[in-house]
């Protein structure tokens, strides 16, 4: 951990890919196929990053190397300054960076929300005392604290998935990945998981990559980078990188509903501005332009 | 329909055997599963037998849950009474006629029998009506654990039965869902011969199964991710601690087996 990495404005970097190249190994049926083309990117300290990419653009295989399930073909990648090649700090490195998965039902170990939420601290030894605080305070930050006795397989999609949250907080990680965390959910599921996602970056300064492709929740982050098959496409702030919607389009992405909306609107003569993101902005923007007619 | 089917019985309650730490309860029943077997004249029948009748109360489960219980096992009390009246000889004759004979020792020999088996399962339910699955799990993981000397997995063991604790209702779940889907593109399920219906579950078992490896697949990494490496150096958050309320039952079942020793020296012994 004696290599930190600070980027030039300051910021501790959390998580570092460095020309990260990746093959899926060859089968019967098919040749060894490359699907990560020489990857560099970094996610700082506290940094809410949001990774966007169709099916197959290599975005989850990005996620997965985060916290070293899958290791690079060639290229590094550094977790808080720990190699994921090396084995002696796996542990290590699944502390510092959780993950959350699309299936909630796959993440959930146990048949009491509370014994699976313990399962983390359990694995790392966690003595018993000292853990029922981290499991009550991990079910109190998603809101499912009120649940702690219930069978997981009683509970909706989004508490289920925001159980499967407070397991990986529970184990205290500075950095949790979400591989498309609400595609499987309904849409008040999705609102309950992002609100949680929410409150992690905000209320617990944990950093969050969350991968996802929905463009209203990449809206909320700190910064958007578009993977397209394999190589970096863009990156930028949220009402930058959307603001190109001709060039996201081309690849088969769509843009938040609000900004495509005003993007219509300014091509068709009205004063509307061009990074709009959410449906309050946009309201926001259509009041400014009928005023000002 | 499919998922009204309940796994593990447990009844949530309050109770003095609810309570009772579960890895008590098990050496505990399984003392009184012995002991029931050892009950040989009337006097230690009739100490069990008030001894199941005060636990029956105790645990506040409704009667009728362990008549459910009995229901299962009904034909097989029946069926061995009836053979062991039939086939034990003795020298008191009750009654006969043409080639079957009845002594009295067979009779008391049936009833016995009849009451033990009826005995075992009303302890074995209430032991799984009173106690959750999921200490049931921890218990027989921490009863167990001397065996780790000899080399055997005991906490894979315990994960494994908590896993398919869990995975259960999901599974069940997901055969309800593809039930329907195959049943939307005009697969039979209801009608025909056996043949044809077994046959008429193979689209059923086949995505299942897929999906089950897929889970597994998806499960495994998700507890990779949760530093899960067996079960070295884990810890748990609900400890099993042994309570007063233990040493009570623990004394009053001691109390119970020699009491049921000592009654069995008293008469002469009704079975063999």
């Amino acid at each position: 951990m004696e290599n930190i990495s600070i980027t030039p404005d300051g910021g501790e970097v959390q998580i570092s890919l460095r020309d990260v190249y990746y093959q899926y190994e060859s089968t019967d049926e098919s040749p060894p196929k490359e699907v990560l083309h020489g990857i560099s990117l970094d996610v700082k300290k506290g940094e809410f990053v949001a990774l966007l990419g169709h099916n197959g653009s290599g975005k989850s295989t990005i996620a997965k190397h985060m916290n070293a399930i899958l290791l690079p073909s060639g290229g590094k990648v550094y977790v808080a300054g720990m190699d994921t090649a090396n084995e002696e700090l796996l542990t290590n490195i699944r502390r510092t960076v959780g993950m959350v998965f699309q299936n909630p039902d796959n993440q959930l170990v146990a048949t009491i929300v509370e014994e699976d939420v313990a399962f983390g601290p359990e694995n790392l030894g966690v003595p018993s005392d000292e853990m029922r605080k981290l499991v009550d305070d991990a079910l109190k930050a998603v809101g499912m604290y009120e649940y702690r006795r219930h069978a997981p397989h009683k509970l909706s999609g989004g508490q289920k998935q925001r159980v499967a949250i407070a397991g990986i907080i529970a184990m205290r990680p500075k950095c949790i990945v979400f591989d498309e965390p609400t595609a499987m959910l309904d849409p008040r599921g999705r609102q309950e998981v992002m609100d949680a996602i929410d409150s992690l970056v905000k209320k617990l300064g944990i950093t969050v990559v969350l991968i996802t492709h929905y463009m209203d929740e990449a809206a909320k982050a700190d910064r958007v980078i578009i993977i397209n098959d394999g190589t970096l496409l863009m990156e930028g702030k949220p009402n930058e990188v959307f603001s190109h919607i001709d060039m996201l389009r081309e690849h088969y992405l769509d843009v938040p509903q609000p900004t495509e909306l005003a993007q219509y609107l300014r091509s068709m003569g009205y004063d509307i501005p061009e990074d709009v993101l959410t449906p309050e902005e946009c309201a926001r923007a259509i009041l400014n332009a009928k005023n000002k007619l | 329909m499919i998922s009204d089917i309940t796994i593990g019985q447990f009844m949530p309650g309050k109770s003095f055997v609810h309570k009772l730490d579960p890895r008590m309860k098990i050496i505990l029943m399984t003392a009184i599963i012995i002991f029931v077997f050892l009950v040989k004249n009337l006097m230690s029948m009739g100490a069990m037998l008030g001894f199941v009748v005060l636990a029956v109360l105790f645990s506040r489960i409704p009667l009728r849950m362990y008549f459910k219980g009995l229901k299962a096992i009904w034909f097989l009390v029946f069926f061995t009474a009836i053979l062991n009246m039939l086939y034990i000889k003795g020298e008191h004759i009750v009654w006969q006629y043409k080639a079957i004979t009845i002594y009295e020792e067979a009779l008391w020999q049936s009833g016995f029998i009849a009451l033990r088996l009826v005995m075992i399962v009303i302890m074995s339910s209430m032991l799984t009506y009173t106690t959750s699955p999921t200490d049931l799990t921890s218990a027989i993981e921490r009863l167990l654990a001397p065996l780790k000397l000899f080399r055997l997995p005991v906490h894979e063991l315990a994960m494994m039965m908590t896993i398919a604790l869990r995975f259960i209702p999901t599974l069940l779940e997901e055969t309800e869902k593809i039930m329907n889907a195959q049943k939307a593109r005009g697969a039979d399920l209801e009608s025909g011969g056996v043949i044809k219906r077994a046959k008429a579950l193979i689209p059923i078992l086949i995505p299942l199964f897929i999906s089950s490896f897929r889970r597994a697949f998806e499960l495994a990494t998700a507890m990779d991710c949760r530093c899960y490496t067996g079960g070295n150096g884990r810890t748990r958050l609900n400890v099993l601690k042994y309570r007063f309320r233990d040493f009570f039952a623990f004394l009053l079942v001691g109390g119970l087996c020699a009491g049921i020793i000592y009654l069995n020296t008293l008469a002469p012994s009704l079975v063999r």
